[in-house]
């Protein structure tokens, strides 16, 4: 039971459950699935569906910050690669044609991947600060989807784009398929393979990694490309899923609840450390938190304290310290009572 | 240092507008004011920048009315900040222009540079946007959509449709960004409207930014907290095409199974009006080009003009808009 209630992922579950429980008092039918025009439909497969570009983007996220970095450029990242392909389709003479399209995904993500690596290059090659390195690309990256789609909204009509954010497969939505993949390809690799060692190990002292043989820059490289190309799938799937490229909104401030769900999932800002599933979990809960929102009907203009109570709380709750304080005054962990003595002694 | 760096960029472009404008205007002898000497009215316009479709169709207009009318512009976009516009302004007072026209990107902070304009006898026209200040002598007058009769215009459409039928009415509500005038005044206008009679009923109303993408996310967890949706109300066009997808993705047909209201008439808006899927359109016009003309020349001859102009605009059924998409041009 203790090793239950130990287990890092076991309050993100605990949150992500209690929401979906208040789902269940306030809102008919929200755990109900059907079959509608041959694909699943329902509450629960909005919250992955929608969710899916967020998680992606946290994913990337969630590396980054394992290597003690951040990358504030996603947002504009997932803005300029629906503008590139969106601008590229509609320019197809055959918007349907599955290699045109084909042509305009595989552009904006090697785009995404270019724009990534230049974060990458600026934190690793020249050494600038990854919040500083980063915000260049968040602004200018904004200007520069706006400058592709002429400050206009580019809609398309392309089936074959359609699919990849607003299309099923197997009745199952084609964007939770992609994170799938995704993931399973990000865990095999972090988790199977040495990378995940690699960029904890940089994470932690990029220097002593460097000492130790490490290419910390490669590594630091990767790290930041991969993320890119998260963010550039994300945008697809937001743009394929309204068949438009809106410069101005698609991905504002995604940036922000990526690094909201990385947090919620237990990976610490400072580094060194990083957890996949975890990840998971807090964008589930972001958009659950969202989905909840507009099925109890919250008014629009106290939605966002509702928001900041509930992420308040879940902060809360996911802080050992704070869990420490109020759960278990009286009985602290035996083990724990003579290393903190040792540390006032020699503070003393 | 990059402040250092800024400033003496800035000191340069200064330094280029000016000498630019030395040149252009000596040939009118400098004169202050009057501009009636070579008899070309010279307008000020500090635009709020290209941020939309609406946005770009707006700046458009006014750049072809202004010579249509016969009055030299000269446009500044203050790319959605007020420390460009106000900066703006003030070189076109020391240009000397005869009227000045402006957008306001904020609502406040607006006293000082009008007074400027105001002590160096200017006179100012808003468009589009109002500002909040108190002394109303600071501006000739406002020129610009009326957000609550948009409302109300959505709502009697409403009204007339259903006046025949007995049946409860549920509308859920698409708002835009919340705290927005256009979202706070298109919902108290169609409320007004629609208060009128019980069987009308909003079941529910959220935020979608004004975006395609949150319409469309918004949409479908209202498909699915409410089993009867009769009519989609949406505060512009574009949420109301992303909730076009998810009433599709729903199995139902927008237009029929749901009506569907929405306010701007954009080209894609009055593409789906035409297709069927949107039943009635508010238009929402950024084309005010003339009546700014208009408005410019009667302020610089000294006429009187009203406080608040509202701009001529229409509304749209699928019949019209047939007829309008071809002529349309935004």
């Amino acid at each position: 039971m203790s090793r239950i209630l130990k287990h890092r992922l076991f309050w993100p579950l605990v949150i992500l459950v209690a929401l979906l429980a208040l789902n269940l008092f306030f809102t008919d039918n929200f755990f109900k699935i059907q079959m509608k025009e041959g694909h699943l439909y329902g509450s629960l497969i909005d919250i992955v569906r929608f969710g899916a570009p967020l998680i992606l983007v946290s994913l990337g996220m969630t590396l980054v910050i394992a290597t003690s970095g951040i990358d504030l450029s996603v947002g504009s990242v997932v803005a300029i690669a629906g503008a590139l392909a969106c601008l590229r389709i509609s320019g197809l003479s055959d918007q349907n044609s599955v290699g045109g399209v084909l042509g305009a995904v595989g552009l904006a993500l090697v785009l995404s991947v270019v724009l990534g690596a230049w974060n990458g290059f600026l934190v690793a090659g020249i050494g600038i600060q990854p919040i500083i390195a980063t915000l260049i690309l968040m602004v200018a990256g904004r200007g520069l989807a706006q400058l592709i789609t002429d400050g206009q909204i580019t809609t398309v009509n392309s089936s074959p784009y359609k699919l990849i954010g607003g299309g099923y497969w197997l009745t199952l939505p084609f964007g939770i398929i992609i994170v799938a993949v995704v993931l399973a390809l990000t865990a095999f690799l972090t988790r199977r393979l040495a990378l995940g060692l690699l960029i904890e190990s940089v994470g932690g002292n990029a220097e002593a990694s460097r000492l130790a043989g490490i290419s910390a820059r490669g590594v630091l490289m990767t790290v930041y490309a991969f993320c890119g190309l998260c963010a550039g799938i994300a945008g697809l799937m937001i743009s394929s899923n309204v068949s438009s490229a809106d410069g101005n909104n698609a991905g504002l401030w995604i940036e922000l609840d990526a690094i909201l769900a990385v947090v919620i999932g237990g990976t610490p800002l400072s580094g060194g450390r990083f957890s996949l599933s975890g990840t998971v979990l807090g964008a589930l809960i972001i958009q659950t938190l969202t989905t909840t929102i507009y099925s109890i009907g919250v008014p629009p203009e106290t939605t966002l304290l509702f928001k900041a109570l509930v992420v308040t709380i879940v902060c809360l709750i996911q802080s050992p310290a704070f869990r420490a304080k109020v759960f278990h005054r009286r009985r602290r962990p035996i083990a724990a009572r003579p290393a903190a003595e040792e540390k006032v002694r020699v503070s003393a | 240092m990059l402040k250092r760096i800024s400033a003496l960029i800035l000191a340069g472009a200064t330094a280029l507008t000016m000498a630019g404008c030395s040149s252009s205007s000596g040939g009118s002898g400098g004169s202050s004011g009057g501009g009636a000497d070579d008899g070309k009215l010279v307008m000020g316009f500090a635009q709020v920048g290209a941020e939309s479709g609406w946005r770009t169709a707006n700046t458009k207009d006014i750049q072809e009315s202004a010579k249509a009318a016969g009055i030299e512009l000269k446009f500044s976009d203050a790319q959605q900040k007020q420390e460009n516009q106000i900066k703006a302004i003030r070189s076109y007072i020391q240009q000397k222009v005869d009227v000045i026209a402006f957008s306001p990107v904020v609502e406040s902070g607006w006293d000082t540079v009008l007074k400027e304009a105001q002590n160096a006898k200017i006179p100012v026209i808003l468009t589009d946007r109002a500002v909040d200040s108190k002394d109303t002598s600071l501006y000739k007058t406002f020129l610009g959509s009326d957000f609550v009769e948009e409302g109300k215009k959505a709502g009697q459409w409403l009204v007339d449709q259903y006046k025949d039928s007995k049946d409860d009415v549920n509308i859920v509500q698409l708002e835009g960004t919340t705290g927005s005038a256009p979202a706070n005044d298109r919902k108290a206008g169609f409320q007004q409207v629609i208060s009128a009679d019980p069987k009308f009923k909003i079941i529910a109303s959220q935020s979608g930014d004004f975006t395609r993408a949150k319409g469309k996310e918004v949409m479908e967890a209202f498909l699915k907290s409410n089993p009867k949706i009769d009519v989609l109300y949406a505060h512009n066009d574009d949420m109301g095409l992303g909730a076009i997808e998810a009433i599709e993705g729903a199995g139902k047909v927008p237009g029929k199974d749901i009506k569907i209201i929405t306010v701007d008439a954009v080209h894609d808006g009055m593409q789906a009006l035409a297709d069927g899927k949107i039943n009635f359109i508010v238009e929402c016009s950024p084309l005010l080009g003339t009546q700014l003309m208009d408005l410019a020349k009667k302020v610089v001859k000294g006429e009187q003009v009203p406080q608040r102009v509202v701009t001529e605009e229409t509304t749209f059924t699928q019949e019209q808009a047939k007829e309008a998409l071809p002529n349309r041009k935004y």
